[in-house]
């Protein structure tokens, strides 16, 4: 039983990585229907922006944070602005291969200058380790789930209650409609790729603390498990980019835990293919028709 | 115009001389040079292990030219970086024996990057030496068994260390059950694994689980805690240390404090940055040598590295530094300048006396030499055990 438990501590926290980094996937594709594959390497360069202000400037944690947040931020509209805004009328095909491109641009790019080498981030955050009966509890582990958390309450906020939120929403649903009613479509577009990083930073370093190693390509698999997370959530769905990231994180951890840990990753890839069969909406996805 | 005329003078002389005098250059003081190929991996993911082994390459060069050469010829190492690359070796290999006139070829550091380039060696009959190519086959020996002429290596191979480890779990801390976490991305862990479960089921052992990772996952809870349910004393964790360090630092969080062994795979100062040094303790690795040795080859190579570049030396500069030595020797023994004779030098080795051990070369073109089993105590080297060969 302890050993269940215990499993299950393991699967949330490792879900609570994904829910976090599926936030921002979600987010973006939510507005403008835009798979934004370089997401999990704003992650990765927000855990080396962190790495950088703790290490060499001696910041602490929170300070650091922020920083990363930001320049993420600044990172994901810098993008947005070079690379897919001139696209927002070709296909989707053409923005989706811009998306991978970028992708590889920054992770190599990145490999360039910090070196191949993983590197280990400063002790921030408290190694205490909780034990209860037999179940062990890391406190970073705690921080991580509290931050997708209220992450997900914030941009829940923000998309559903403030006056940005509610153009977020109108460029979602019509953009053409939505700038005729005024709405600056550049500037709230800017803006969901703004908040879409800074989460995506904030993941980088809470998750290089965690582990304690960062490299250029830490961005990879975890940026395909969060896009995997989203679709099962039901893309576009804030608390559905939640629900996905635990619900893969517990998958692994059971499927490694029980049965053999070679079959993780393929499960999980299988399990998207059986989503997008079954229901291709997601769990909390609407379905709604495709305009053509 | 007069200016140009002697630029051109002089570039037509020194391509003469490039073309026309074969493996020996005559220098402008008269002396003589012997020109050596130096094939490793100064960029990409490999750099460590090629940047620490040139270094100890480049500090035993210097130790012989200073000393007057090799009767009287200087040593001109001719090193040009393969990017990690295998097709990037071969290519390098390719210029450097049909371009650069080498008497011999080092490196490369890895397995992989190292066989690409042995079809070179043969091709052109040029001694290839590599001071850390580990794996087991298609290495000295071609895919029949066949010593591959000339082709030579002056570390153990992966079997040995496995072997070695399984020996020393049975031995030295009695242990019964063992579990195998190993890296199934990588040729090298999959070699180790499979040696030492051999070797420890023969003495009586049993492995109790074995489970897998790849290489850059970063989070091992779900396996650590299932292996934590199973009944064992020791775990044999073959791979690199940036998987080895998080391994280590998850199974100590998680409680299990059992010993942990591994092998040179570990030898590297990001582990204890990883792990941590409360999490490296009872921890065992295999190594090509250790700096805790009293030998006073050992402490005076030690001495001087640190005079040079100012750090610790690693296994790799141990090795490379043998590797510089071992190969002046052998054109020493040789008396001569032609690879051929070089290779038969290299072939008839007997006791050479290194830092990571003296050796002679089997028929196999393998070093028969000793192993050294490593104990970190709070990150540390605490101890170490030297293992000879049977």
């Amino acid at each position: 039983m302890s050993e269940f438990l215990q499993q299950m501590v393991n699967g949330i926290s490792l879900g609570s990585i994904y829910a976090l980094i599926a936030l921002g996937y979600t987010m973006v594709y939510g507005i403008i229907k835009l798979i934004n594959f370089a997401h999990g390497d704003v992650y990765m360069i927000g855990a080396y922006i962190g790495f950088a202000a703790t290490t060499y400037a001696q910041l602490g944690f929170f300070p650091a944070l922020i920083i990363s947040m930001a320049a993420c931020a600044v990172l994901g509209v810098f993008v947005e602005r070079i690379a897919y805004k001139p696209l927002r009328n070709s296909s989707r095909i053409a923005v989706l291969i811009t998306a991978i491109g970028v992708s590889l641009l920054m992770e190599y790019v990145m490999m360039f200058f910090v070196g191949a080498e993983v590197r280990s981030y400063p002790k921030l955050l408290s190694e205490r380790v909780f034990e209860i009966g037999n179940v062990y509890i890391k406190a970073q582990q705690l921080y991580i789930i509290a931050t997708a958390i209220i992450l997900m309450i914030v941009l829940q906020f923000i998309v559903h209650k403030t006056k940005t939120g509610k153009a977020m929403r109108a460029v979602s649903i019509d953009k053409d409609a939505a700038q005729l009613m005024g709405i600056k479509v550049d500037r709230t577009i800017s803006f969901t790729f703004a908040i879409g990083s800074a989460f995506a930073g904030a993941a980088g370093v809470l998750v290089g603390i965690y582990y304690n190693s960062i490299d250029p390509l830490m961005g990879i698999m975890p940026g395909l498990k969060a896009f995997v997370a989203a679709v099962f959530g039901g893309i576009g769905s804030i608390p559905g980019a939640m629900i996905g990231g635990l619900g893969i994180g517990i998958m692994e951890t059971l499927v490694s835990g029980y049965w053999n840990s070679m079959y993780r990753d393929a499960a999980v890839f299988a399990f998207l293919i059986i989503i997008l069969i079954l229901k291709p909406a997601g769990l909390l996805g609407k379905n709604t028709r495709e305009k053509v | 115009m007069k200016k140009l005329l002697v630029l051109m003078l002089a570039f037509i002389l020194v391509a003469g001389s490039l073309a026309g005098c074969g493996d020996k250059n005559a220098n402008e003081d008269g002396t003589k040079e012997l020109n050596i190929g130096i094939n490793y991996e100064l960029t990409g993911p490999n750099a460590s292990y090629g940047e620490a082994s040139v270094q100890g390459i480049m500090m035993a060069f210097d130790e012989i030219n200073d000393a007057g050469g090799i009767d009287g010829m200087k040593i001109n190492p001719v090193e040009i970086d393969n990017k990690s690359d295998s097709a990037e070796a071969t290519s390098v290999a390719t210029r450097l024996m049909t371009q650069k006139n080498v008497v011999a070829c080092l490196g490369p550091a890895t397995t992989g990057n190292f066989q690409a380039t042995i079809p070179e060696a043969i091709g052109n009959q040029i001694p290839i030496i590599s001071a850390s190519a580990t794996g087991d086959e298609g290495v000295t020996t071609d895919k029949n068994g066949k010593v591959n002429e000339y082709v030579f290596r002056l570390c153990f191979n992966d079997s040995f260390q496995g072997v070695t480890m399984a020996n020393f779990a049975s031995n030295n801390l009695e242990a019964k059950k063992a579990v195998i976490i190993k890296d199934t991305s990588s040729d090298y862990a999959k070699g180790l694994a499979e040696n030492f479960a051999k070797t420890f089921k023969s003495n009586g052992g049993e492995i109790v689980a074995e489970e897998g990772y790849v290489t850059k996952e970063k989070d091992f809870m779900a396996i650590l805690t299932k292996v934590k349910s199973k009944d064992f004393d020791v775990i044999f964790l073959p791979g690199y240390y940036q998987e080895a360090g998080l391994v280590i630092k998850q199974a100590r969080e998680l409680g299990i404090d059992t010993p942990i062994l591994g092998a040179d795979g570990f030898d590297s100062p990001v582990l204890l940055e990883l792990a941590g040094a409360k999490a490296l303790n009872k921890v065992y690795f295999s190594n090509h040598y250790s700096s805790l040795d009293k030998d006073p080859l050992v402490q005076d190579f030690i001495a001087a590295y640190k005079e040079k570049y100012n750090t610790d030396p690693g296994a790799f500069q141990a090795l490379g530094y043998d590797l510089g030595k071992f190969i002046a020797d052998a054109i020493q023994r040789a008396g001569s300048t032609k690879p051929e004779e070089i290779k038969n030098a290299l072939a008839s080795t007997k006791d050479f006396a290194g830092v990571t051990g003296s050796f002679s070369m089997d028929k196999n073109h393998n070093p028969i030499k000793s192993i050294v089993v490593i104990e970190l105590k709070d990150g540390v080297q605490a101890t170490s055990v030297k293992v000879e060969p049977k």
